[in-house]
């Protein structure tokens, strides 16, 4: 019988350990695991490699976690907006491996699909490339880029089943259907839980295979960076 | 000379009827206020999302809903939501018509760099490098000469590279120039800017068009 739930985020990340390599979903504070992301600042891990897009805000999304020096590396596309983590990376506390965000999403991808590596021609001829191998198809330079390892994929879901099936909204699901593909241990909390059986088969956007854990989430702040509107006529 | 305003407007002309076009941070954006009445032109966000909407009504605002910067945005009629992989092989296998971007330097070449000032700067590159190594029309939309007076327009990039010999055209606050072999071809320019305020404004190489013309903003 399957056996996913888990009671809430500490019980999620319980066995991350000091040194883990995570992934994180969202782009931006969009999409974000935030009960997952405060668990572990509870928890205290410490030198954790985080890939995720971004490093959040100064006091949101991974920001909290490098607020307490828990990260020791972050692999992400886009790191600004942030000044705590300006500040580590350019004193050297902080490790920081900045890639072109496709190549960060198809990374992610290569390791769902069960593939080492993948071509792309993002960053030929720039810092990126240093390194890397290249090579040439049908005229054009390509980029060797090899599939992430990593050892939890922690996403955030918009619905849920208790066979690990997910549905995300909007523009929350960008990385975290990927992710969830791609850790050696994927833990997704829902806005939602439902028994198996109520979700529609045909709406699914991760199946339950990839996932190992799941629970509900509590509390969902959902902060939005900018907030812009227009006024009714 | 124009503002960031006329410089979105001008862009707005390369539009065409059912182009999906990928608007970049800043002026890029603005381009989505000038898209010529009675044209369809769909809006690619690459945080994944095709159709994107004017800003919501204060009651309408959706944490789950943001464009690539990140602000609150609405979908529009036809709109679809993917997720960034997908979002970056639609940008990869060419099927997005074009591509706005600011830029801090363009060669005369169509090297680009907007990512990086060392020592100074790192926010990192985001979809900026997918962009440029795979979009077939980049527009890029900047002031021509930066907080200093310097001339953005170079003979060679100094700044750390986004992509190689990628741009297609510059429309600056003083002009639009193509990328040719010749180097940065001065088709228009605006209005109350004389072709030597430009020669003394570019130091990449830089011809002027035979048919070279006054700017027309509407």
């Amino acid at each position: 019988m399957l056996n996913k739930i888990v009671k809430n985020a500490d019980e999620a990340i319980q066995d991350i350990s000091d040194g883990a390599v995570l992934m994180l979903g969202g782009f931006g504070l969009c999409g974000i695991p935030e009960n997952c992301i405060a668990a572990l600042v509870r928890k205290g891990v410490k030198n954790l490699t985080c890939i995720s897009n971004n490093a959040g805000v100064d006091d949101f999304g991974i920001g909290l976690m490098l607020k307490t020096r828990q990260v020791k590396k972050m692999i992400s596309s886009y790191v600004g907006e942030n000044a705590e983590f300006e500040r580590q990376l350019l004193s050297g506390e902080l490790e920081v491996e900045l890639i072109p965000q496709g190549t960060l999403a198809t990374r992610c991808m290569a390791a769902g699909y069960g593939m080492p590596a993948i071509f792309t021609p993002a960053g030929v001829g720039t810092e990126v490339a240093q390194g890397k191998e290249v090579r040439e198809f049908n005229g054009k330079q390509y980029l060797l880029e090899h599939a992430f390892n990593a050892d939890f994929a922690i996403v955030k879901a918009w619905k849920g089943d208790t066979h690990g099936n997910l549905i995300f909204r909007a523009t929350s699901r960008n990385f975290n259907p990927l992710m969830a593909m791609a850790g050696k241990i994927t833990i997704a909390e829902v806005e939602e839980l439902v028994p198996a059986g109520e979700l529609d088969p045909d709406m699914i956007h991760t199946p339950g295979i990839y996932v190992n854990r799941i629970f509900q989430g509590v509390n969902y702040e959902k902060r939005i960076e900018q907030v812009t509107t227009r006024l009714k006529d | 000379m124009l503002d960031k305003f006329g410089i979105a407007k001008r862009i707005a002309q390369e539009l065409r009827d059912g182009y999906y076009v990928n608007l970049g941070i800043g002026i890029p954006t603005l381009v989505a206020n000038y898209v010529p009445e009675g044209m369809e032109v769909i809006l690619q966000s690459e945080n994944g999302l095709l159709g994107i909407g004017p800003f919501p009504y204060a009651d309408e605002v959706d944490a789950d809903l943001i464009n690539a910067g990140k602000q609150t945005v609405t979908t529009t009629k036809g709109s679809s939501f993917f997720d960034s992989a997908m979002s970056f092989g639609m940008i990869r296998s060419g099927r997005v018509d074009l591509t706005v971007l600011g830029a801090m330097e363009v060669a005369d070449n169509g090297d680009i760099a907007n990512w990086k000032i060392p020592g100074k700067m790192v926010k990192g590159m985001g979809g900026a490098m997918d962009l440029v190594a795979s979009a077939k029309n980049i527009i890029v939309a900047m002031q021509h000469v930066n907080k200093a007076g310097e001339s953005k327009l170079l003979a060679k990039c100094t700044l750390p590279i986004t992509g190689l010999g990628c741009v297609e055209k510059v429309v600056t606050e003083l002009g639009v120039f193509d990328i040719t072999p010749e180097g940065f071809r001065c088709v228009e320019y605006a209005p109350g800017v004389t072709l030597d305020y430009i020669k003394e404004k570019t130091l990449g190489r830089l011809v002027i068009a035979d048919d070279v013309k006054q700017m027309v903003i509407g």
